[in-house]
């Protein structure tokens, strides 16, 4: 057995399976338990490993499969990669159970998974980039509105997201010939700018991050959150592969400078705008944006270690806010007609947990201590703060911006008529979905230390970065 | 001789890239952008053999006839924002820009040819156009096939793996179907 085959072409088979099976519950469970399945084996069994479970026979799941002539790879290094993001998918697919739409999630949230999952392990990475458009695809079709035309924000979406595709292949083209070393120096100046251009699509980096509050307006939360928490995170593992790949990147002081600037400006637009939102998918949306930016400046810190560490830390606190955040604004708007902050006025009575939810997520990600986001982004801060005052001061404004909206938002969900009486009226799977993520956004911010062994690996899966 | 047929394909291409931003005839469009592929086609085969050049073919057509069958029934006209006159305007100035690119890349793709980088420019510049003017998805949806058909002709100097192409057929397919999806979702809400 190999591991191309468990973890990506398994998830595609069981996804199509998925899809023609009938009753909402019954695909959040088996979704839910064959992801969070595919994630402990990831775990206990490494590839390239020889096993004897509970010593019965021996068990080695090969980390290579041939396909077209090219190699399709998931090394013993990847395994972090695997338990992050089945995990994650096992968090979002149980999600389901309370607020629905398992059927529009499960199914292509699985394939894109898989495809995710394909596009770290194909070799030459370059064709990465094909296999993420074909998860876009997927996320089109799982984000369109059955009874609803396609919006404004889907379509930039399907539109950015495509476009980035091209730039970066041909970029990769050019490049094919200077691997070893800066030989052309036009060359390298003109893949450097096909690269610049497609990464800027591909990441959603301001300017071009227009469509996330405009697809977190119109789409549903929930679906939007497993797109938010997915997408950007393999883009950035795609760059990292580029940055790992080529040492003129690397070596380059110049480019890191230009990131940090643009890091800092995407996260400070997304964090100042989220104060000014009046819809609450909006700030999800905007709250997305800062996450990105403030992950390009971890990438662009000099302590390369250090940034890859903050960057794959990141990943757990996001995810486990921008579940709760959804699952929230999922729960809102069941009560609600929209997001907006005037529909929302006064719900807090009817959803005090959704309300919490929504507010302490939204506080985690600002950094606020004790939560999640906490511990990383004080090391991030730190880390800025060494360099100079002045990008440590820009990351203060991005944080400020996403606590006032948090704020904001409570007082909005707060302002119920005098003498309303309180009636609950989530339900008790919501309750408990809700307050087991907030726990541990809790748990996560009071005992880092637990994550940090899915940290150790990272020096082998970026080889140069970890030197 | 060969060269002749190659500036030919380009030319057609520079109209057909044009006429399908301003085309307003659902019928008329797609028409236009399996012509525009056939003319794709004989660009290609200059780096590319045969069989991968009709694959692209193939797939250009197989788009057109999903977007068919997707708006059969439907009126021949469809909606438009803005008015022809700005739009050939606008296309004239990207026509010029293209031209101007052409100098610059003629200089680092030398071995690709005028003929094929006059073709990858204007079908990349008027898609990304098209994309910038719309949200329809029906428009949005041959403005991405053009874009990315003029970079599949960009890189195919550069590389012709089988898997690439494979990948970008599938993309392409991919597209075609997500767009027709979207553009039935449309339809069924102006029906109701």
């Amino acid at each position: 057995m190999s591991a191309p085959l468990i973890w990506i072409a398994l998830p595609i088979g069981l996804a199509i399976f998925l899809f023609l099976l009938p009753g909402e519950r019954l695909v959040a469970w088996f979704g839910g338990f064959f992801a969070a399945g595919l994630a402990v084996l990831a775990l206990f069994a490494p590839t390239d490993t020889a096993l004897r479970p509970f010593g019965l026979f021996s068990l080695r799941i090969d980390s290579s499969l041939s396909l077209l002539g090219r190699q399709i790879s998931l090394p013993p290094s990847t395994q972090i990669v695997l338990v992050l993001v089945y995990a994650i998918g096992a968090f979002w697919f149980f999600g389901t159970l309370a607020i629905g739409n398992a059927r529009r999630l499960i199914p292509a949230g699985l394939a894109t998974l898989a495809l995710l999952t394909a596009s770290l392990a194909i070799r030459p990475f370059l064709y990465a980039a094909l296999l993420i458009q074909g998860a876009v695809l997927l996320a089109v079709l799982m984000l369109a509105e059955p009874n609803r035309p396609a919006g404004r924000g889907l379509m930039r979406f399907l539109i950015y997201q495509t476009l980035a595709m091209p730039f970066i292949l041909l970029a990769g083209f050019l490049l094919s010939g200077v691997e070893a070393g800066p030989r052309d120096l036009a060359v390298i100046l003109q893949a450097a700018i096909l690269l610049a251009l497609g990464f800027s699509f591909l990441l959603s980096i301001f300017p071009l991050s227009t469509w996330l509050p405009m697809l977190a307006e119109e789409a549903n939360p929930y679906l939007v959150g497993f797109i938010l928490s997915t997408f950007p995170t393999f883009a950035l593992l795609f760059a990292l592969n580029f940055v790992d790949r080529y040492s003129w990147i690397r070596e380059s002081t110049e480019f890191f400078q230009v990131l940090q600037t643009v890091g800092l400006l995407t996260a400070v637009s997304g964090g100042v705008w989220a104060a000014f939102q009046r819809h609450a998918g909006r700030v999800f949306g905007y709250a997305a944006v800062t996450e990105i930016g403030l992950a390009l400046v971890a990438v662009s810190l000099p302590e390369k270690m250090i940034g890859l560490q903050i960057i794959f830390f990141l990943l757990v606190p996001r995810a486990l806010a921008y579940g709760v955040w959804a699952l929230s604004l999922s729960v809102l708007q069941q009560g609600a007609p929209s997001l907006r902050y005037n529909d929302l006025r006064g719900l807090a009575r009817h959803y005090p947990l959704a309300t919490l939810g929504l507010f302490l997520s939204i506080l985690s990600l600002s950094g606020v201590p004790l939560f999640a986001s906490f511990p990383v982004r004080q090391a991030l801060w730190e880390q800025l703060a060494r360099h100079g005052f002045l990008p440590a001061l820009w990351m203060g404004l991005a944080s400020l911006g996403l606590w006032i909206a948090a704020l904001r938002s409570l007082a909005v969900l707060n302002l119920a008529a005098e003498n309303t009486p309180w009636a609950l009226q989530e339900t008790m799977q919501q309750r408990a979905l809700i307050l087991l993520g907030l726990l541990s956004l809790l748990a996560v911010g009071i005992f880092p230390q637990w994550i940090t062994p899915l940290l150790t690996n990272l020096s082998g899966m970026f080889e140069q970065i970890g030197r | 001789m060969l060269e002749f047929f190659r500036w030919v394909a380009a030319l057609v291409i520079v109209v057909t890239s044009i006429a399908l931003l301003l085309g307003r005839d659902w019928r008329w469009s797609l028409g236009i952008l399996a012509a525009q592929y056939l003319a794709v086609f004989f660009l290609f085969l200059s780096n590319w053999p045969l069989t991968m050049a009709a694959a692209k073919l193939v797939t250009g057509w197989m788009a057109a006839a999903i977007l068919g069958m997707t708006l059969t029934n439907q009126p021949a006209e469809l909606p438009d924002q803005s008015s022809r006159v700005f739009k050939l305007f606008l296309a004239a100035v990207v026509a010029g820009a293209a031209i101007q690119m052409l100098l610059l890349i003629n200089s680092w793709m030398s071995e690709a040819g005028s003929p094929l980088l006059l073709a990858s420019l204007m079908l990349i510049g008027q898609g990304l156009l098209q994309l910038g003017m719309t949200t329809n998805p029906f428009r949005v949806t041959l403005g991405l096939l053009t874009t990315l058909l003029g970079f599949d002709l960009l890189s195919s100097p550069l590389d012709n793996s089988i898997l690439v192409a494979a990948l970008l057929t599938a993309v392409s397919l991919g597209l075609a179907l997500t767009g027709s999806y979207l553009l039935s979702l449309r339809l069924k809400t102006e029906t109701e």
